[in-house]
């Protein structure tokens, strides 16, 4: 056997030059060779390192082994025993955190590709004729509803529906998915595998209830009387601003509107689609994280001369993934650090015209851990711009909370919940992802989805 | 599901819908708005509503066709369903006895004011109302205001009927006649709620007023609607839509409805043009 590459086996992609002016996805997935090449780099280990990093417990070296043998449908069986959502999470799953951060090989060089396999498989099944569904457990004769369909709700759903349990998910938007959907561009996570992966929830016979705003129609305490028990994950969607003077001028959008107006929305495909979007030349999009690099990639999609990182720490302390922040760089976004803007200038039509920023410095580290930036004084300068992204992040959503009472707030104004269980301060009500942690990562919503379905199940068999 | 049973046209482009929606018309509010999307590509749009119809499980939508999505829903006929209604979203209006409250609607805004006062009336006030339009034929709902209230004032700006003026002058006569206010609530557009916040200020009259910002999500994910309060940023659709009129930026909020005027244009343009080309595009675009 000849010895298997020090490096991932790479992932085709779309040029930099080529994919600035559409919307499709920037990487192509692996064919089965290059699969299959990639799978056999996996050393097998006894003891697997890679599954202590997964959230959702996968059995990655036996869907590994499973690739390296070309056996397709088993792996997807394998992935999907644990995983509702793979052609999702092989996409934006930080992986290098997760299982590719254990694995043997990346001590040595680079770890098994495990996201890239992980969503191969997924692609393959849609490829497929049919979509297997996994045996179902008798119906049980329980209701429990799901408030939100984004990563943590659609995890619940697939779950509990599995063990027999009669699900509805209420979901405010017209779409499913939540950040999947309004959030994450089509070009990270194209639409289409959402909605297939949504597909194969409602296939589980989980029921959606689309435009539905659980608090505003029914309350929890309302739904209560229906249902057994019930799931909050309903994200953090409440947008942080900086309160600058100016902030409110046109063309100033919170990354939340931005990325909705683009990606819910379609309004890169304005006037085709009715929503209209600010198409600025010079954008600069404040933050250091994903949803900043999503948002000054979509800038450049939508014609920006300029798209700018404003961020006010050095790079290393990005929050960004790698990847992200790699492909950034590599369509032109134009990263600013130790920057903070202060205030913004507009024309006289209330237009906004140029950002002030103050340079910062690093001092000493703050509570996470990262150097604190401290404004240098004296330092302003003023920048032309003609849209601003705020992506500074979210908190989570009140609406439950101030609708639901008996629900324990946390300091952030998070939901409470048990970690181990997800369970709340009210009885029969489960919560999970954002609305419990505050903004996070889709895996972690998914997480901890399955730990609040296993306490669910757990509940539901001694009433 | 939103099933529209009864269309009427009050006044060339502004239209009233009953429209079936049976969890909404159960839970709204005076004050409250839903969301709108009219066809799959469409766009959310936010519309107060006008009335709740317990017998037959409807509310009332009354718009006036301004842009493109209210034109397209003005297409829409009797039997048809709209493809999306949510809500009931925003905050209620604060219904308490406050003594004499006039309710001042102008325009379209007519629709709004309508359940806020009869829901004041019915909590024991004294409404006196003052309604108004650019012309006569515009004028909208005048029956049932004067049903409701106790007493109505009509101005239209061309004089064609009522009074020749402005709402905010007959609110200004009734001040310096010194009729006694302990609250004013006045709805219509900005450039109004501005003059009538301005009338009351200098006399302490408290005075609500309701915004009627560009909206996306409407349950306060996206901040498209954000206004200025007293120097702070609010969102209209869950602090408001209804707030403190003497601390509202109006200028602000005029800014911020211009941001796509230029978009608006087009797509209303290119609507009646595809309208005029094809008449059947309508009924393709309603996907039900």
């Amino acid at each position: 056997m000849p010895k298997s590459s020090p490096q991932k086996t790479p992932m085709r992609e779309q040029s930099p030059k080529e994919r600035i002016h559409n919307f499709n996805e920037v990487p192509f997935g692996y064919s089965p060779e290059e699969a299959i090449l990639e799978a056999k780099r996996c050393l097998q280990c006894k003891k697997p390192k890679c599954m202590e990093g997964c959230p959702v417990e996968i059995d990655i070296p036996k869907f590994i082994e499973q690739i390296a043998d070309g056996n397709f449908r088993e792996a997807v069986r394998t992935m999907k025993d644990k995983n509702s959502l793979p052609a999702i999470c092989g996409r934006v799953c930080p992986q290098e955190e997760q299982c590719e951060k254990y694995c043997l090989l990346g001590k040595m060089g680079e770890p098994v590709a495990i996201g890239r396999l992980e969503r191969f498989i997924a692609d393959w099944e849609a490829e497929q004729d049919e979509i297997e569904i996994p045996e179902i457990a008798p119906p049980t004769g329980k209701k429990v509803a799901v408030v939100g369909s984004g990563p943590a709700g659609l995890t619940v759903a697939g779950d509990l529906t599995k063990l027999g349990h009669k699900v509805v998910i209420f979901e405010a938007l017209h779409k499913p998915g939540g950040v999947l959907i309004y959030g994450i561009p089509e070009f990270r996570l194209p639409k289409a595998i959402v909605e297939r992966e949504v597909e194969y929830i409602k296939k589980l016979s989980a029921e959606l209830v689309l435009s539905y705003v659980v608090g505003k129609l029914k309350t929890v305490d309302e739904l209560l009387e229906e249902f057994d028990a019930i799931f909050v994950g309903t994200g953090a969607g409440l947008p942080w601003f900086m309160f600058l003077p100016g902030e409110n001028y046109n063309g100033i959008y919170s990354a939340n509107e931005y990325l909705t107006r683009s990606n819910l929305m379609k309004a890169y495909l304005f006037p085709e689609y009715d929503t209209p979007i600010v198409k600025g030349k010079r954008v600069a999009v404040i933050g250091g994280g994903n949803v900043a690099m999503d948002s000054a990639r979509t800038a450049l999609r939508l014609g920006a001369k300029h798209s700018m990182i404003i961020y006010r720490r050095s790079k290393v302390e990005m929050p960004a993934r790698n990847e992200e922040i790699e492909h950034a760089e590599a369509e032109g976004v134009e990263f600013h650090f130790l920057t903070n803007p202060v205030a913004y200038h507009a024309d006289k039509n209330g237009w906004v015209r140029e950002m002030e920023c103050i340079r910062m410095e690093l001092g000493e580290p703050d509570k996470s851990g990262r150097r604190r930036p401290i404004p240098i004084e004296g330092s302003n300068f003023k920048s032309p711009v003609d849209v601003v992204v705020v992506a500074i992040g979210n908190s989570p959503n009140p609406l439950i909370y101030s609708t639901t009472p008996g629900l324990e707030q946390g300091k952030h104004g998070n939901i409470v919940t048990d970690e181990a269980t997800g369970k709340t301060s009210k009885d029969r009500v489960w919560a999970g992802g954002d609305i419990a942690t505050g903004a996070a990562t889709v895996i972690l919503a998914m997480g901890a989805g399955r730990i609040a379905a296993r306490s669910i199940h757990e509940y539901l068999q001694i009433t | 599901m939103n099933k529209i049973l009864r269309k009427v046209t009050l006044a060339p482009e502004i239209k009233l819908f009953e429209v079936e929606t049976p969890p909404i018309a159960e839970k709204v509010q005076p004050g409250q708005f839903v969301v709108i999307r009219t066809h799959e590509k469409g766009e959310r749009f936010p519309l107060t509503v006008a009335n709740v119809n317990p017998k037959n499980h409807s509310i009332t939508l009354i718009f006036q066709e301004v842009g493109k999505s209210s034109a397209h829903l003005g297409t829409f006929k009797e039997g048809d369903e709209i493809l999306d209604v949510v809500g009931p979203l925003g905050k209620q209006s604060e219904i308490e006895l406050f003594g004499t409250v006039v309710c001042v609607g102008g325009g379209i805004g007519v629709a709004p004011i309508y359940p806020i006062l009869k829901a004041l009336k019915s909590k024991g006030n004294k409404v006196i109302s003052i309604i108004g339009a650019k012309s006569k034929n515009l004028l909208i709902l005048e029956e049932e205001i004067k049903v409701a209230s106790d007493k109505l004032y009509i101005t239209t700006d061309d004089g064609s009927y009522g009074k020749k003026g402005f709402v905010s002058n007959e609110l200004t006569r009734l001040i310096e006649e010194r009729i006694e206010i302990n609250r004013v609530v006045a709805i219509g557009p900005p450039i109004m709620m501005k003059v009538v916040a301005d009338v009351t200020r200098p006399y302490k009259i408290k005075t609500i007023v309701s915004l009627n910002s560009i909206m996306v999500d409407g349950t306060g994910m996206c901040g498209a609607c954000r206004v200025e309060i007293g120097g702070e940023t609010k969102f209209a659709c869950v602090d408001g839509p209804e707030f403190d009129g003497h601390l509202v930026n109006f200028d602000l909020l005029m800014n911020r409805l211009s941001i796509y005027l230029k978009e608006e244009k087009e797509s209303l343009d290119k609507f009646r043009s595809d309208l005029n080309k094809c008449c059947r595009s309508t009924t393709d675009n309603q996907q039900s």
